[in-house]
């Protein structure tokens, strides 16, 4: 529920709509109607705070925080039901995505804790060895997040590790050194 | 036909059994795949929510490396399938990604011109080497066994950016909704496939290892929908999907009280099986929910 149920003009913040539009592609939410076929696609429409929908009427209302704090962002798992079903083409999954980007920035992602430490976590290994080390990825991301939860993850932790899934050792790129020269060039280009 | 194959860092770990049968069974379709030279981690969900630019920028340094051969680009996994036909989607859409990435890969003494197709391995057996060959190849009686196609997300959805690369398939490979082309893969290795309607449900992806429960529920939902029509099995071509359903399947009993016994195989397994290939050859014996006894007599024909 909403906890302002009057807003002002003066407390929405206009700029996030800016911030939305000038992504690639983002001012095609401009074109949103509002018909709820995003919402009623969504598995995770359920458990949100704020179904799709909602979300997109949210922005443009200009309620930053709300949309921002909101666990939408973090149950959104990135299935592009509502995507591809969308009668204006809005590319819902991939604003769900930026939404995901500033809110880590922010430090709003609060009830996105664990999903964002995943993520951080996950870009961390590949920034490391160039590849994703599954075994070292699961371990950081229960000591990070997790660390009284750990129990919850052994049993399929062995079911991988006694079939063999679970390699202990990193595989690391040979030339990880130009992936990290590509990702600092890109680093200096976004600060600009 | 050769390809460059992009494997991704899954079916080097946790999935190494898809890469098993991937081995086993496409010498004999005359699909020869040559692995990509110090390819990357194409980033999956996870990089995108933490910084999009940079994660573009490293699916773009495999793309760039792949360039030089002039083949297309195969993968087994749908999450790399999705992110790399993304970054193409997006460094050809919009000239100001395609600027800064094109910066990025010169300092990494690259360049990259936005023409590679990247397709998954699902495709390429369908499409290049075809069913008919598929039923050619098919030795074994398959048809008591009922196999339920699950096609997940990443793969049929993102047509929306006109994934599939390339004029004719403007549209994406399948449908978003109602796919079938790995219905039509199960027939023609003469097993016998089962329609249900969560063939494209969510199975909750990483969201199993943050929002478990949710995860969990989603699982339900596909298993509980394949073992109501039938299914001896359900086939899937997503190693994450196949983790969700098969490793956490134990948990998704113990949380709902259900009793689920469902293998859940990648498609290459049962195109193996359909081979008369052994089990072992084919990574079976690492699957978390063990083939069941039935499944077995079916493939002893008992
Ligand atoms: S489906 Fe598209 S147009 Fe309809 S409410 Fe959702 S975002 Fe808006
Ligand atoms: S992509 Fe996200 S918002 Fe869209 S339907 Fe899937 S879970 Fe819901």
């Amino acid at each position: 529920m909403l906890e302002r149920e009057v807003v002002y003009e003066s407390v929405l913040d206009h700029d996030f709509l800016d911030e939305i539009y000038s992504l690639p592609g983002g001012h095609e939410i401009k074109k949103c109607i509002q018909c709820g076929t995003c919402s009623g696609s969504c598995p995770q429409g359920a458990v949100m705070d704020y179904a799709p929908r909602k979300i997109f009427s949210l922005i443009r209302a200009g309620f930053r925080d709300e949309v921002l704090e909101s666990n939408t962002i973090w149950y959104c798992s990135s299935c592009y039901s509502c995507a591809v079903r969308c009668p204006k083409e809005i590319k819902i999954t991939d604003v769900m995505y930026a939404l995901k980007r500033i809110a880590i920035k922010e430090g709003k992602a609060k009830k996105g804790r664990k999903a964002s430490a995943l993520s951080k976590n996950f870009v961390r290994m590949v920034n490391k060895y160039g590849r994703n080390h599954e075994t070292e990825l699961m371990a950081r991301y229960i000591l990070s997040a997790e660390p009284f939860n750990a129990l919850n993850f052994v049993p399929q932790g062995w079911r991988l590790f006694s079939n063999g899934r679970l390699p202990l050792m990193p595989h690391k790129i040979k030339n990880i050194e130009q992936l990290r020269k590509i990702l600092k060039k890109i680093d200096e280009l976004e600060e600009m | 036909m050769k390809y460059t194959y992009y494997p991704g860092c899954s079916v080097k770990s946790t999935a190494n059994l898809y890469q098993e049968s991937i081995d086993a069974v496409v010498p004999a379709m005359g699909v020869e795949l040559e692995e990509l030279d110090d390819w990357n981690c194409c980033g999956a969900t996870a990089y995108m929510s933490v910084n999009e630019m940079m994660s573009f920028a490293i699916s773009a340094r495999n793309l760039a490396m792949a360039e030089k051969f002039h083949r297309d680009v195969v993968t087994p996994c749908s999450a790399c399938y999705l992110v790399l036909n993304k970054t193409n989607r997006y460094f050809n859409d919009y000239p100001e990604v395609r600027k800064k990435l094109g910066v990025a890969l010169e300092a990494g003494g690259l360049s990259y011109s936005g023409n590679i197709r990247v397709r998954h391995i699902l495709d390429v057996i369908i499409n290049d080497v075809g069913l008919e060959k598929i039923t050619g190849l098919a030795s074994r009686k398959l048809e008591d066994l009922n196999v339920a196609p699950y096609y997940g997300c990443q793969i049929v959805r993102p047509m929306y950016y006109g994934f599939g690369a390339g004029e004719e398939n403007e549209e994406g490979f399948d449908d978003p909704d109602d796919p079938v082309c790995m219905d039509r893969l199960i027939e023609a290795t003469g097993a016998t496939c089962v329609k249900y309607s969560m063939k494209t449900k969510c199975c909750g992806s990483s969201l199993i290892g943050t929002e478990e429960k949710q995860a969990l529920k989603l699982c339900r939902g596909i298993l509980a929908d394949a073992e109501n029509n039938g299914a001896h099995c359900i086939v899937t071509i997503c190693p994450l999907c196949q983790m969700n359903l098969d490793v956490y399947q134990p948990k998704v009993n113990s949380l709902f009280g259900t009793k689920f016994d469902i293998p859940v195989i990648y498609f290459t397994q049962l195109i193996g099986l359909a081979m008369g290939k052994q089990p072992k050859e084919l990574g079976l014996e690492r699957l978390a929910v063990k083939m069941t006894r039935p499944m077995k007599q079916i493939l002893q024909g008992a």
